[in-house]
């Protein structure tokens, strides 16, 4: 199993641009993030647990909402009722308490992340707009065929349609991860970090920025 | 939003003068050219200016040995040193892209009098 890298969860607030050292204009998204406590450690070594991970909890709600088991196993943290939970496979959670935050201080402007999300929804699209297929002319005889896929598969062998065929279909509203966004600017007064360039979901949408790296 | 507008805030150049379209205006801009730094000076009329936060530019236009030159500057670009207010001019309305298709004496602007 690939361990995770040590992360936070945040919120995309938007887009904006900011003006580089050389005069160049950067596109940017601005993402509240954290603070982010641990709410429980596991380790394959010490506790009962087969696998080491850190859990971690975003944005707090009140207590009415928690459900009684939620609540009993949030509780043990010491710290309030969080809304959002993940868990983070580690190589080890080694410096990690329980209660402790994780705030966007653990990130350094220029370092490269990675950033999960989920894509906008695009509902039911066809071939052309999902896998960017050419379509069919529009005339020189052809008729009712311009968006169409064409031909999907080939002759009595192997007469069928291959398994992972492009096809139309739900488009967008699953779970992308950017690899190498460029951090621009990190502030902890706020909690914001400034990544460079587009990252996935639409406004207010729950992000999940980690390190690029192991460790 | 509150705070992308805050981020934008910071980024705002204050010191740039109000114009409008119409207006003569002279930019000094800063260009690095293999590693120097020098400013060029570009003067000509407004044409339009794209209000906005950090994404705000305006246009200029001039007629430079009798090809007409227009640039785009980004208002709160850092590499703009300065902008000089030289006249203003009396138009009626905000983009004056018809001065494209005018040349020699009708191609100019009456300067604003003083009373308007």
């Amino acid at each position: 199993m690939m361990a995770d890298t040590l992360g936070i969860m945040g919120r995309k607030l938007g887009m904006t641009r900011i003006f580089g050292d050389d005069g160049t204009a950067i596109p940017c998204t601005v993402i509240a993030a954290g603070p982010c406590p641990v709410l429980q450690v596991k380790d394959a070594a010490t506790t009962k647990d087969k696998y080491t991970a850190l859990q971690i909890g975003f944005e707090e709600i009140d207590e009415k909402k928690v459900n009684k088991p939620e609540k009993g196993h949030q509780a043990k943290a010491g710290r309030d009722y969080y809304r959002f939970l993940k868990e983070l496979r580690m190589d080890s959670v080694e410096g990690h308490e329980l209660g402790q935050d994780l705030t966007v201080e653990m990130f350094a402007p220029g370092e490269k992340v990675k950033v999960t999300g989920t894509s906008k929804g695009k509902g039911f699209q066809g071939v052309m707009k999902r896998w960017n297929f050419r379509g069919a002319p529009a005339s020189h005889g052809h008729e009712k065929i311009h968006r169409s896929p064409g031909s999907v598969g080939m002759c009595a062998w192997p007469s069928k349609v291959f398994k992972g065929k492009k096809m139309a279909g739900q488009m967008g509203n699953r779970k992308v991860t950017c690899l190498n966004v460029e951090i621009l600017d990190v502030r902890p007064e706020d909690n914001l970090l400034i990544l460079k360039g587009q990252v996935p979901g639409p406004k207010n949408g729950l992000v999940l920025v980690r390190k690029q790296n192991r460790g | 939003m509150e705070i992308i507008k805050k981020i934008e805030q910071e980024q705002l150049r204050i010191d740039i003068p109000q114009f409008k379209a119409g207006d003569t205006v002279k930019v000094h801009q800063r260009i690095i050219e293999g590693g120097k730094e020098r400013i060029q000076a570009f003067q000509g009329v407004v044409l339009r200016v794209h209000r906005g936060t950090t994404n705000a530019t305006f246009t200029v236009r001039k007629v430079s040995d009798g090809v007409g030159v227009e640039r785009i500057y980004p208002l709160h670009s850092p590499f703009i040193e300065r902008v000089e207010l030289i006249s203003e001019g009396r138009v009626r309305r905000s983009r004056i892209y018809y001065l494209r298709n005018l040349k020699g004496k009708a191609a100019r602007i009456k300067t604003k009098n003083q009373w308007d």
